[in-house]
């Protein structure tokens, strides 16, 4: 009698969908790491373009950048959103049907990037090369999405919405925007559209696009899954509730105007340019709020961190997202624009971004999920955890050390003047100069991926219901 | 009165919703709700709750 109803005041929750999310998570983002790893290595040694055009760099360029962040980063994003607003509604999702149409839904959008990129089928535009069908796939998935987490928080039991979620719905309701304004294009064939928009407007609305791509999809999305996993995995609430209000209402306002910095001494007009890298500059103080407010939360908890490698995954990608914040508005600055743009400095920065920052916080949050997921009281392993955190770390400093040193070096090279005015280099001596940089990064983005495999290995041990989980390594946490 | 005037107050509006936030958030009439919001993640018995949850997910398959 005492069970039924216990029962009946806790629903149970829908963790069903959560944990397909979740698996997909990793096989995606060994899928992607892997291609992102080759192209690496074909910057390095062009033999590795191979006569078939589906191989090649510049169509599976698009297929890693959208493999890593709409189909391992969105799948973390749907797997943690899913799993926190039923936690601080404490409420069931309000249907289960929809919540699986949208995971097979996603999924399909997946499969045909990974089938028309390799093609060549492409919009040209970055982060949102795929053609028209696929992009109005997305938005029915999308709308699918906002229906399921909207409707959850709306018959939530509790009288708070916990701001995990705000963070998680401003990323569903500006993700809905920016896709279906920057994707108005006019079809002319089946797989093959005009945008709406011509010229420096075109321009403007990609990197308006592009620019809240990271500030919605990469930040806000990422730091609702940090107000959630990191207090919990600290066992201690989120050092400054208020602190998280006001950044959160001053990231998501200021976010919306950094695009232009994209487009430095271009044909955007110059006022624009200098709003775009005023804002920018801005923006380094709502991103540092979220920062420190997550850093803070284990004040008084730190000797955690000599013990929990999951703890440790959450903090340094703390630690990558205020650097990469720090960075980002530095790089806005047109003086320092004028050295960084168009060298590799500006993809080590995505990177410090994507593996630092997106990918670390969702593999912290994950490590703490899956054991939820399969009923397990821990992961099968934690010393492999341990080895994933330091392959990591080691793969992502060794990967944006060696674009830094690339990217300055090309900056400064195609600068460089003799006293007649001429060129000092070539530009192809500046791609000569670049191949030790080029071969370091396929070393670290080779770590990385290394230790993506050792986390998809220990998901599946946790997954086995025959094997039980290694006894927690006395040694390590002693050591 | 032209479009730049509309600018300049925009700014103005900007800025004083800026400091209004500042001040519902950190008045101490609020303290009590927040403190109560930040301990959300930890309202609920975890153990319990996951094991029914998988439990009943295997029930069901």
């Amino acid at each position: 009698m005492s069970e039924l109803n216990s029962a009946l005041e806790h629903p149970t929750y829908n963790y069903k969908v959560v944990r397909q999310f979740a698996v997909m998570t990793v096989v995606w983002g060994v899928i992607g790491m892997l291609v992102g790893v080759l192209i690496a290595a074909q910057l390095a040694w062009p033999e590795l373009n191979p006569g078939v055009p589906w191989l090649h760099f510049g169509r599976l360029r698009p297929l890693h950048t959208n493999a890593v962040i709409f189909a391992f980063g969105g799948c973390a994003l749907f797997a943690t959103s899913y799993y926190i607003v039923q936690r601080t509604c404490q409420v069931r999702l309000i249907s289960d049907k929809l919540a699986a149409i949208h995971f097979w839904g996603w999924q399909l959008v997946i499969v045909g990037a990974v089938i028309t990129l390799p093609m060549g089928l492409t919009s040209s535009k970055e982060y949102a090369e795929l053609e028209w069908p696929i992009d109005i796939l997305i938005t029915v998935v999308w709308v699918i999405y906002a229906i399921v987490f909207f409707g959850t928080i709306a018959k939530r039991k509790t009288s708070h919405i916990y701001v995990a979620n705000w963070f998680m719905g401003s990323f569903i309701l500006a993700v809905a925007m920016l896709h279906i304004i920057n994707s108005l294009a006019i079809p002319v064939g089946m797989f093959k559209s005009y945008s709406i928009y011509a010229g420096t407007v075109d321009a403007m609305v990609q990197w308006w696009y592009g620019h809240n791509a990271v500030g919605f999809f990469l930040t806000a999305g990422f730091l609702g899954m940090m107000y959630y996993f990191v207090p919990k995995q600290a066992g201690r609430p989120v050092y400054s509730y208020r602190l998280s209000i006001v950044h959160f209402w001053s990231l998501v306002a200021v976010y919306i105007w950094a695009g232009p910095h994209h487009l430095h001494y271009t044909a955007l007009p110059d006022w624009a340019q200098s709003l775009g890298m005023a804002m920018s500059l801005i923006l380094l103080a709502p991103s540092w709020g979220g920062m420190i407010n997550g850093m803070m939360t284990l004040s008084g908890a730190w000797d955690k961190l000599r013990t929990d490698p999951i703890l440790r995954f959450l903090v340094v990608s703390l630690s990558f997202y205020g650097m990469s914040t720090f960075e980002g508005p530095m790089m806005a600055i047109k003086t320092v624009n004028a050295l960084s743009h168009y060298t590799d400095w500006t993809i080590g920065h995505v990177h410090s971004g994507a593996l630092g920052w997106v990918a670390m916080i969702s593999i912290g949050s994950l490590y703490h999920l899956f054991p939820i997921l399969f009923g397990k009281e821990r992961m099968y392993s934690i010393s492999l955890i341990n080895a994933h955190f330091w392959m990591a770390t080691i793969g992502t400093v060794l990967y944006i050390v060696a674009l830094w040193v690339n990217g300055i070096m090309q900056g400064l090279m195609w600068r460089a003047y003799n006293q007649d005015g001429t060129l000092t280099y070539t530009f192809v001596e500046s791609v000569a100069a670049s191949y030790p940089g080029y071969v370091v990064r396929v070393i670290g983005g080779g770590i990385f991926f290394c230790g993506m495999l050792l986390m998809a290995y220990n998901v599946y041990m946790t997954s086995r219901k025959d094997v039980e989980p290694q006894p927690a390594p006395a040694a390590a946490s002693a050591a | 009165m032209d479009i730049n005037d509309l600018r300049g107050l925009s700014t103005l509006f900007l800025m004083v919703s800026f400091i209004g936030l500042c001040f519902w958030a950190y008045s101490r009439k609020r303290k009590n709700t927040f403190d109560e919001a930040a301990n959300l993640p930890f309202a609920e018995a975890d153990a319990e709750l996951n094991q029914r949850t998988v439990q009943e997910e295997i029930q069901n398959d």
